[in-house]
């Protein structure tokens, strides 16, 4: 018998299905290899299904997204019952990702934003979700919108991640071989190499051998040379801080890093870690003039946290 | 003026700010070794970790010491130009600027966190400063975790328009 898997989302834009579409072709193979009986993005099965199978009967389920509501927190606590490994599929499952951003604003700025606040909106009465409404006697339930952005495992217990924004097909390929073969390394490892992107950048070789930052520019600001070291050039660029195995897709494609598939294993908190790294190579010794200079970086928490801000030190402690 | 008034009558009612204090080996730790030898009395709500240098001090430790509860985090560091690795307090002073500002988008107020430059036989300069640092954070009231972020949930739980939470919540001990 096959390997049953699954696959869900959560809070997630959609791109880590994609990832798997991109696998092209190879994505048959894969369906040889194994039966999927979960993939709402895909294909018609429905909660009762999964509730219906034995605990522990899925091999493996691939939950993309971070956690905002009650129904992705009982969904995913549902699949981890089933399933024998849990793999956080892309940033924000892994760090909580663009979504995570909403943990800068509380829940009811949110709603008011949104619902209310928008200029393309019109909501006269100041209609907001809420969980439960009746109309015409018909009662209707929605989940909850939690205060806060969550992690995977700051919910379930997860097995294995695969960073990135979204992972690449060939990470993801590589995942399902390994479990397919049964050489998955050690639980808890972050499926992607352990080293900085800088290693495997194409444009190391022009990185200078002390690098130092006299100015952040962003990329709608200036001509960015193919050639050079984005930080060389003042691109606040993440590819020190971020780890490999994206086949540094963004500078091939000329933009900077923006640190997507996160710290390295050695590294606590990606954006201090991050914040740190820049900081120390600015050309300064001036309080007031490295003011200005960090002035080139608007938004601090939004460019070292873009991905990871419900992983910042002192949110939620992940559950064991 | 009122809002100094409430937090005093806070700190009778026992609110104790907890510093943790990241001192350089080569300077601001021995100027706090010179306080002490020379009797001199200062707030005893700093908690000194002796680093070998402002510039080990990761903004990891600065975010953790506030998760963990510290109320206020002080870095002191060689007088610029006396570094004993030679810059070491640059990158230190590189690294605050940038990373007060992402603090000030998480909620923490600027009183909480300082740099100062105190060198070896400054223990007086040492004592002004922890005295000024203890009385700012005392009018600040206590740290209550990253403004904003998860960490709140459990305040807020009561208002809820609805009664399901979340199966587990887990908070920062603060």
């Amino acid at each position: 018998m096959k390997p049953k898997v699954a696959f869900y989302w959560c809070a997630s834009c959609g791109g880590c299905e994609e990832a798997v579409l991109d696998l092209g072709e190879d994505v048959l193979p894969v369906l040889e290899a194994v039966e999927i009986v979960f993939w709402p993005v895909a294909l018609d099965w429905k909660r009762e299904d999964v509730e219906a199978l034995p605990d522990g009967s899925l091999a493996a389920a691939f939950i993309n997204g971070a956690i905002r509501t009650s129904e992705q927190e009982e969904m995913v606590r549902l699949l981890r019952r089933k399933a024998q490994l849990v793999f956080a599929v892309g940033a924000c499952a892994q760090l909580g990702g663009i979504p995570g951003l909403a943990n800068l604003f509380d829940r009811e700025e949110i709603l008011e934003q949104v619902y209310v606040r928008v200029p393309s909106v019109v909501n006269p009465e100041g209609i907001k979700p809420s969980c439960r409404w009746s109309d015409g006697g018909r009662q209707l339930e929605l989940p909850e919108f939690w205060e806060g952005v969550r992690t995977l495992a700051q919910v379930v217990e997860v097995d294995y991640a695969l960073p990135g924004c979204p992972p690449t097909p060939a990470l993801l390929a590589d995942a399902v071989q390994r479990l397919l073969n049964g050489t998955l390394p050690e639980r808890g490892s972050v499926l992607a190499p352990d080293h900085a992107l800088c290693q495997d950048c194409p444009r190391q070789a022009s990185k200078p051998d002390s690098l130092v930052v006299r100015e952040f520019k962003r990329p709608h600001q200036a001509w960015i040379d193919p050639e050079r070291c984005m930080l060389a050039q003042g691109f606040l660029c993440l590819g020190p801080a971020t780890r490999s195995g994206c086949g540094a897709r963004c500078i091939h494609g000329n933009m900077p890093c923006t640190g997507c598939f996160g710290p390295t294993g050695r590294v606590r908190d990606f954006g201090a870690k991050a914040l740190s790294g820049l900081a120390s190579i600015v050309a300064s010794q001036d309080e007031k003039e490295l003011e200005n200079i960090f002035r080139g970086i608007p938004d601090p928490a939004g460019t070292f946290y873009r991905y990871s801000l419900p992983s910042l030190i002192g949110s939620r402690k992940a559950q064991s | 003026m009122k809002q100094l008034a409430d937090n005093r009558a806070e700190s009778s009612n026992g609110f104790e700010p907890k510093i943790v204090g990241f001192f350089c080996n080569w300077c601001t730790y021995l100027a706090a070794d010179l306080a002490g030898t020379s009797r001199l009395h200062y707030a005893p709500n700093v908690r000194v970790v002796r680093v070998m240098c402002s510039g080990r001090v990761d903004p990891q430790f600065v975010l953790e010491a506030f998760a963990k509860g510290a109320d206020g985090v002080l870095i002191g560091g060689c007088h610029p130009g006396d570094c004993h690795y030679q810059e070491g307090n640059y990158k230190a002073l590189r690294r605050y600027v940038l990373l007060r500002r992402l603090l000030e988008q998480l909620g923490v107020e600027p009183g909480r966190f300082r740099l100062e430059w105190i060198s070896a036989s400054e223990g007086e300069r040492l004592r002004a400063v922890i005295n000024e640092m203890v009385e700012q954070v005392r009018a600040l009231g206590p740290f209550r975790g990253f403004n904003r972020l998860p960490v709140k949930l459990a305040q807020l739980h009561g208002q809820k328009e609805c009664s399901k939470e979340p199966a587990s919540v887990e908070t920062v001990e603060l």
